[in-house]
């Protein structure tokens, strides 16, 4: 355990190694050094899990402290690693779907020129978010965040020559950074009022200091919140996740579904304690989790592009998770944030395996009948598509999805779990409206080429962990075992679920089962193959585009903007200087017909001069 | 003795007054020979016969006799002469008479606030006594004088020769 | 005899306002030289003015000094204008502006 240091390392070490001479290295140096250093953290955080497993240290909880970084009067902050069950999940995720989602790329991207490049910002993504979930310190924790931020950018904008991806990866950097001022003040507020940012430290002397429902404790939980939402791509600030699917399909598989937008997940679950303190932050939250899941839901019903779908359907489901936590089931959101990660990597993965068959075609109206064309595809594709719509019991995402429900289904006015349910319905409408169209009916267009071992190998991994998961956490109607919960019970709390009805249970299990037959009853009624030709009525344009935030935005926040910088082009505040400088030299201009070279005036002005100063000195 | 200094104060300022009027410039210098005279008098009459002496053969016999004959080199005609009086007309003369009659009023207030009353014995200080003085206490005064002149000399000689 | 002092620095000031008044009003260089001259034998009335209410010698002795300045000074302003005549043809004080500020 003492290696744990080596996890955020190794990755660092592997981008700085490919950053400086990796175009020199070649293509399979460059695989090898990348797939390799993520691969071995995540060998050592396997193993440090088998090690917890067995003896886990005293109070579930291991520190590991670097050296110290700032030691100033009122602030104190050190380097320090702080590993428990929580930590210790997202450690495992993120570096074994990492090791994955690296391994797929090599086949993926063995085309592009910037090969060694791609890896090397991969690597140092991967060393980011392992820092911000091992951080002990609110501020390492920052420093993680802004890292994933700054390579997101470089990886949305990977193909940089194309100004598309520029702007989109500007986008994502922006919005995140407008929610990373928010959480900067909410940093400032919590070091200032309570004088540490430890993060144990900092919640205890919440607990301590604060009262329930006190001002102090709801401003700094919604400042820390509105930093995840923006990282998290919810409303109101996802309007950058969609735009973002331009970078590469592995960078959507990692950043964008499985790790980076899970963070804002994260930091809530991390810092709950303070969250507890917060009532009305953590009604926001669930309301604002239901709300997103419904309106992504209804955008992603209506896209064409098989990414944009996908990027829709992540920022939903992490509406769930939102949702969970908002009700205060950080357990249900975690164990929701695993299978999510896995069925959400497996249908990127997918996505990228089909369109790189079919020359980087990714118009789902462009695709059709490839379940024959490509059936490894096909497969993953579908188990992944069965865990986002919780099939009941084969798939994973049925466990986690009903453990959310199960856990809303208490909170009072079961306004939460019916968007829920209607959230789970839309849900398998939109993704198995994407499964028909893309590998039912007529073909399109043929694919073309093979597939290599290391796009099958992560496939074939996620796919079999997509149906088994789920089986961590069970219902109780399916023996009730509490594994996950119980694994994480020393960060978040309470073990095990509630205890709900029965009809809830089922009409969780319906609801999916009802969506999957609606696609399919609109697909064999030639629906969906429809909206591809006829153009859209007002609602359908709205909903395409992502119910018009974008547009919203751009009027009320870009436009006045860029009227200002526009305005301020020509440096008004300037004009001062240049106000003096143009006064003094019109004076100079006036004061130059003094000089006219004439000796009497000179007198004169000189007897004029003595004339004065006489006067001063004997009148003054 | 106090008729006598009167006399000449009153034809030194109009002599004065005369020289800075003319036209032609010949007429102004002699106008002005004429006003150092009448302070050669004045100095006399307040006692100080070497300075009388020294302003007779010194500044009306050497220095403006130099100036007489400079000017007359000029060599002015008829034409200069009718420029001359277009240039001395009288709208000229109103700016410069109304600084200086401010000049005056101001420091006529200090020259009257001089002790008035003081009406010192009358004695006359003798070239001895400025001999005495000036070779004795102001010697290096003297020496520096001489360079001026020197330096006056050398100057005027290297500007004046012909190119 | 017995003359207050005020009268003949009143003298001396009156002398000296003429000169200056020569020189701020003709341009013929000639004139101005004069006119320095003017005001340099009023300086020198003073001084001797100033010695005599003392009863010191030291009044002469400047006067001396006021002539040897005086004399240097116009040797070297008679050549200067023979000088500014040979080039500008003219002893109009006016004419010799060639130190203005051309805007």
């Amino acid at each position: 355990m003492t290696l744990l240091w080596l996890i955020p390392i190794l990755p660092l070490l592997g981008a700085t190694v490919l950053g400086i001479i990796g175009p020199a290295l070649g293509q399979r140096a460059s695989a090898v050094i990348g797939t390799a250093s993520v691969g071995l953290a995540a060998l050592i955080a396997i193993t440090i899990g088998v090690e917890w497993l067995h003896h886990p240290p005293p109070g579930e909880v291991f520190n590991q402290t670097l050296w110290t970084w700032v030691s100033l009067p009122g602030l104190s902050v050190k380097i320090s690693l702080y590993l428990d069950p929580l930590a210790l999940l997202m450690t495992l995720v993120i570096t074994v779907i990492g090791t994955l989602i690296h391994l797929f790329s090599t086949e993926y991207m063995q085309d592009d020129p910037g090969y060694s490049r791609f890896f090397a910002y991969l690597n140092l993504f991967v060393a980011a978010m392992l820092l911000l979930v091992l951080a002990g310190d609110l501020v390492i924790l920052f420093v993680g965040w802004e890292g994933v931020g700054v390579c997101s950018y470089l990886l949305v904008g990977f193909w940089f020559s194309d100004p598309e991806n520029g702007a989109a990866a500007q986008k994502s950097f922006i919005v995140t950074r407008i929610a990373d001022i928010a959480m900067l003040a909410g940093l400032l507020l919590i070091s200032t009022q309570l004088g540490t940012l430890n993060i144990q430290a900092m919640l205890a002397a919440a607990s301590a200091q604060w009262p329930h429902g006190g001002m102090l404790p709801e401003l700094a939980a919604a400042l820390l919140l509105i930093g995840g939402l923006g990282k998290s791509a919810q409303l109101p600030l996802q309007t950058w996740l969609p735009d973002a699917m331009a970078g590469p399909t592995p960078v959507s598989a990692l950043i964008h579904a499985a790790t980076m937008v899970t963070a804002g997940v994260y930091l809530v679950a991390r810092t709950h304690v303070l969250f507890l303190l917060a009532p009305e932050v953590m009604r926001a939250i669930a309301i604002g989790g239901a709300l997103t899941l419904l309106v992504a839901a209804l955008a992603g019903l209506m896209q064409s592009d098989i990414k944009r779908v996908l990027a829709y359907s992540t920022m939903s489901q992490i509406g769930y998770m939102f949702l969970a936590l908002g009700v205060g089931a950080w357990s249900a959101a975690m164990f929701h944030f695993l299978t999510h990660a896995v069925f959400k990597a497996l249908l990127f993965l997918s996505a990228g395996a089909i369109s790189m068959r079919l020359h980087h075609e990714q118009n789902i109206f462009a695709m059709g009948g490839l379940r024959g064309r490509l059936p490894a595809a096909f497969w993953a594709f579908l188990i992944g598509a069965a865990s986002l719509a919780a099939l009941p019991v084969v798939s994973a995402g049925f466990f986690s999805k009903e453990m959310i429900l199960g856990d809303v289904w208490t909170y009072p006015g079961r306004v939460l779990w019916a968007a829920g349910i209607t959230g789970a319905l839309l849900t398998a409408i939109y993704i198995f409206r994407a499964v028909f169209t893309v590998f039912f009916g007529p073909v399109a267009t043929e694919p073309s080429g093979a597939y290599g071992l290391r796009i099958l190998l992560p496939l074939a991994l996620l796919g079999l962990a997509a149906l088994t998961i789920g089986w961590l956490e069970t219902p109780a109607f399916l023996g009730g075992r509490n594994v996950f919960s119980g694994f994480l019970s020393p960060s978040t709390g309470a073990a095990g679920r509630h205890v709900i009805p029965l009809a809830i249970t089922l009409a969780g299990c319906i609801a999916p089962l009802a969506g999957i037959a609606i696609a399919f009853a609109l697909h064999r009624a030639g629906f969906w193959r429809a909206q591809a030709n006829r153009p859209l009525s007002e609602l359908g344009r709205l909903l395409r585009s992502g119910c018009g935030f974008d547009a919203v935005y751009d009027a009320l926040l870009v436009k006045p903007y860029l009227w200002l910088v526009a305005g301020l082009r020509h440096d008004p505040v300037d004009l001062v200087s240049i106000g003096l400088a143009g006064a003094a030299m019109a004076a100079h201009r006036r004061l130059r017909a003094t000089q006219t070279g004439r000796l009497r005036r000179y007198i004169a002005w000189i007897a004029a001069g003595s004339v004065a100063t006489i006067a001063m000195l004997l009148f003054a | 003795m106090n008729a006598v200094f009167y006399a000449a104060a009153a034809l030194a300022l109009l002599t004065t007054a005369l020289a800075i009027t003319r036209s032609n410039p010949v007429h102004a210098l002699l106008y002005f020979v004429l006003s150092l005279l009448f302070m050669a008098v004045i100095f006399f009459t307040l006692g100080a016969p070497f300075g009388a002496a020294l302003e007779v053969i010194v500044y009306a016999g050497a220095i403006m006799v130099l100036f007489l004959f400079v000017t007359m080199m000029l060599a002015l005609d008829k034409l200069s002469l009718r420029r001359e009086r277009d240039w001395i007309a009288k709208p000229i003369w109103m700016v410069p008479i109304i600084l200086v009659v401010l000049l005056a009023a101001e420091l006529a207030r200090p020259l009257l606030s001089l002790h008035a009353g003081l009406q010192a014995a009358f004695h006359i200080v003798t070239p001895q006594a400025v001999g005495i003085k000036l070779f004795t206490g102001d010697l290096a005064a003297v020496e520096l004088a001489s360079m001026l002149l020197l330096a006056g000399l050398v100057a005027a000689f290297h500007l004046g020769r012909r190119q | 005899m017995s003359i207050a002092w005020p009268v003949p620095a009143a003298l001396a000031l009156g002398l000296f306002l003429l000169g200056l008044l020569g020189l701020l009003t003709r341009r013929n260089l000639v004139f101005v030289l004069m006119s320095i001259e003017i005001m340099l034998n009023a300086a020198g009335l003073l001084f001797i003015t100033a010695g005599m209410r003392w009863g010191n010698p030291d009044g002469q002795i400047m006067l001396i000094f006021v002539f040897n300045l005086a004399g240097a000074e116009l040797a070297l302003g008679l050549v200067l204008l023979l000088r500014l005549r040979n080039r500008l043809t003219t002893l109009d004080g006016d004419a010799a502006d060639l130190l203005r500020d051309t805007a």
